[in-house]
């Protein structure tokens, strides 16, 4: 195998990079920008060359060096090298470098500049190690610190007290997931003593059964780490909080990487999930795009709008992958990554250039002001509701072919019923925003974004248009389906053709939830649909008050153990234990303390008397 | 009537006694000393009685050795009370006590 180095390099520049900025160049700006930025873009160059010279399934499947070993237990450092984990090297080090370019131009007035891109840099370093991950402890490693960077990001400014609570939020929901993880992978190791990927792959290829009457919940237990990251229901809540950071770091962590890493992970250890995990997946990644589609359709921020649609879509992919369909996952993990990276990019160069404003209904008209970013969001806003031959269309339909294909009829209603949801709220966000009148004083005097900003925009989407037949189902397909063929350009793009019922489903609510988008939202200037729904919108408008039940039930459980544990801790362990042992030693102190008048004489007097007391002992007993 | 070894003893005791009783009750940082070097010369008193009695000059030695050390003990003592006096104006050991009960 050529160039073995070049995994290396890719995995710890950004790490360099971090590291630099954060000791070296934290006063130089342009410095730190070029630095990350050279990082990201050094690696999908690096990537590139690396498939060009070894192809998508290199000789070598994994490099190593040993880590860790303790007694019976043999860690190595690995990167994994397949189809599926190169395919996600160039989606972060591509996506993510077009976003480092943009965030140039996004933070350009921020003080933090340094720290955002050093931040940022750390994140690449952890997501590039959770994709070239080649057994479990390593990726939960990288698992971690992907966490501990989004903590940092969503935090960044953390001046903001909401700012620093949703970045806890985030980060303790996280917790929640991972630590079922954890017990997942220990669970596996347990029963199956390794925890590389390819040596489970192997003993689970030998023998299906070997994870026996564990199986089912050893699965669960690895989907509860993609349910925190992925935000998946019921540990949803985080993410549309999370849209307190930098728009740049939605469009990198809360929407393309990060919370893909859930599904990525979910098809790595594939093999792993039996039938009946398999089926829980499914109906929880299902009923998470719904709820999600269903609270998107009445919010007014313009991040929170896309945040939600972000849920919606990884409910898609975990759907997906609970049907039997990592290649349909991940093709739409991609191509999502394309389309929601543009639009929170498009919706961040709306928001500089609305001053700071996220409400959509103090914007309108933007169309004419803003003309690239009002391109670049429509293709964006195409992709996603699933319009051909836009890449959305492709890799939703590939997820309603394999729903049908497992003959999961419910399913496959949930899923198209989503679509005419995103197509709706999607151009609900995109009319009310782009066209009509101007809602506020600042809509009236948005301008443009510069170049550095609107260059990215561009080129991610003409991703997100032409992402659906450039091959990506093929090296997907290579690495999940055995004699999987390699299908032409021309044959990608007529793909959906086989199953044809559900793509023109697919198409036809698409286009109503589009035109009813277009009827109610042409000319408004505030929202006509509360007074038609009535109390349903309040429930949508409301996240279905999941915030309040967590409020209610989780926290408050949690607050009250707390306060016993602080009782105990204030009265039993400080007030008994500690209380007694310190008043002991104040009281001695206080009558050792008589002893020591501080008179000379007294002191000359004692002494004699000892003197004394001495020579009465030495010369007269 | 001829002075024994006895009574040289007694003589030294007695100062030895006065001295630390001084060194004791009285208030004054300058007699607390003089009182220190009376106690000193009991001692003295005593090596040379013994010195003369048993026929042995180690003990006049030794005497000579406690006045030269007396002497320069004497010149870094005074120059402290001194010092001392000037910074507080009192030489009074009741004056000089910092410490709180």
């Amino acid at each position: 195998m050529k160039y073995e180095i070049l995994p290396w390099l890719i995995l710890l520049l950004p790490l360099v990079a971090a590291g630099c900025i954060t000791l070296f160049t934290l006063r130089y700006r342009t410095v730190s920008a070029l630095l990350s930025i050279g990082a990201v873009v050094t690696g999908f160059i690096l990537s590139i060359i690396f498939i060009s010279a070894n192809g998508w399934h290199p000789a070598v499947g994994e490099l190593f060096t040993n880590w860790l070993s303790v007694g019976a237990l043999h860690i190595d450092f690995g990167l994994k090298l397949d189809a599926l984990s190169m395919m996600m090297l160039l989606v972060v080090t591509g996506v993510g470098g077009a976003i480092h370019i943009y965030s140039v131009g996004y933070m350009r007035e921020d003080s933090g500049f340094s720290r955002f891109f050093a931040e940022l840099s750390l994140f690449t370093f952890s997501m590039l190690g959770i994709v070239l991950a080649g057994n479990f402890i390593e990726m939960f490693i990288f698992w971690e610190l992907v966490g501990v960077s989004s903590y940092l990001l969503i935090g960044f400014w953390f001046e903001k007290a909401s700012a620093g609570d949703a970045a806890k939020k985030a980060f303790i929901t996280n917790r929640l997931g991972d630590f079922g993880f954890l017990l997942g992978i220990l669970m596996v190791w347990g029963i199956l003593g390794s925890l590389n990927f390819s040596a489970l792959h192997g003993q689970l290829a030998q023998n299906p059964a070997a994870l026996g009457t564990m199986a089912t919940i050893a699965g669960l237990l690895v989907f509860c780490g993609a349910v925190g990251k992925s935000a998946q229901f019921p540990l949803h809540v985080w993410l549309p909080d999370a849209m307190e950071g930098p728009t740049p770091v939605s469009a990198l962590i809360h929407a393309a990487t990060m919370v893909a890493a859930g599904v990525y992970m979910l098809c790595r250890v594939f093999f792993i999930l039996n039938a009946d995990a398999l089926h829980v997946i499914a109906y929880i990644g299902g009923f998470t795009s719904l709820l999600a589609a269903l609270i998107a359709i009445q919010q007014d921020d313009i991040k929170r709008i896309i945040a939600y649609s972000t849920l919606s879509q990884l409910g898609y992919m975990v759907m997906a992958v609970g049907l039997s369909g990592p290649t349909a996952a991940m093709f739409h993990l991609t191509t999502h990554a394309f389309f929601k990276a543009l639009l929170f990019l498009a919706a961040g160069s709306v928001i500089l250039g609305m001053h700071h404003e996220q409400d959509i209904w103090q914007m309108g008209n933007l169309r004419k002001k803003m003309p690239t970013t009002f391109w670049t969001f429509l293709v964006g806003a195409l992709a996603l509701s699933g319009i051909p031959p836009f890449s959305g269309f492709y890799s939703k339909d590939s997820i309603f072919a394999q729903a049908l294909e497992q003959k999961s009829h419910l399913l496959l209603a949930v899923g198209i019923l989503v679509a005419g949801l995103t197509a709706f709220y999607t151009f609900r966000l995109f009319f009310v925003v782009f066209s009509g009148k101007e809602k506020s004083e600042d809509a009236s005097h948005a301008h443009e974004s510069p170049p550095v900003m609107t260059l990215p925009l561009v080129v991610l989407a003409i991703f997100a248009a032409i992402g659906g037949f450039i091959g990506i189902t093929n090296h997907y397909g290579s690495q999940f389906i055995a004699g999987h063929e390699t299908l032409s350009v021309v044959q990608q793009a007529l793909e959906p053709l086989h199953s044809p019922v559900p793509m023109l489903i697919g198409i036809a609510v698409a286009l109503t939830g589009i035109f009813l988008a277009f009827s109610l939202y042409k000319n408004a200037t505030s929202d006509p649909l509360p007074a038609k729904l009535g109390a349903l919108a309040t429930w949508m408008k409301n996240k279905f008050y999941f915030d309040e039940l967590y409020e209610a039930t989780v926290i408050r459980l949690h607050d009250f153990i707390a306060a016993v544990m602080d009782w105990i801790d204030r009265w039993i362990v400080d007030g008994l234990c500690i209380g007694l042992v310190r008043g002991g030693t104040d009281l001695t102190g206080r009558a050792l303390r008589l002893v020591q008048t501080g008179n000379l004489q007294t002191y000359a007097f004692l002494f004699v008397l000892g003197v004394a007391v001495v020579m009465y002992f030495v010369l007269v007993k | 009537m001829h002075a024994g070894l006895e009574q040289y003893l007694i003589v030294s005791f007695l100062l030895f006694a006065l001295g630390l009783l001084g060194v004791i009750m009285r208030r004054n940082l300058l007699v607390i000393y003089m009182s220190l070097e009376l106690m000193l010369n009991a001692a003295n008193l005593a090596l040379v009685s013994f010195s003369r009695f048993n026929n042995n000059l180690n003990g006049q030695i030794l005497v000579f050795f406690i006045i030269t050390v007396a002497a320069a003990e004497v010149a870094v003592g005074l120059a402290l009370i001194v010092a001392l006096y000037r910074k507080r104006q009192s030489a009074h050991v009741e004056d000089l006590t910092t410490m709180k009960l």
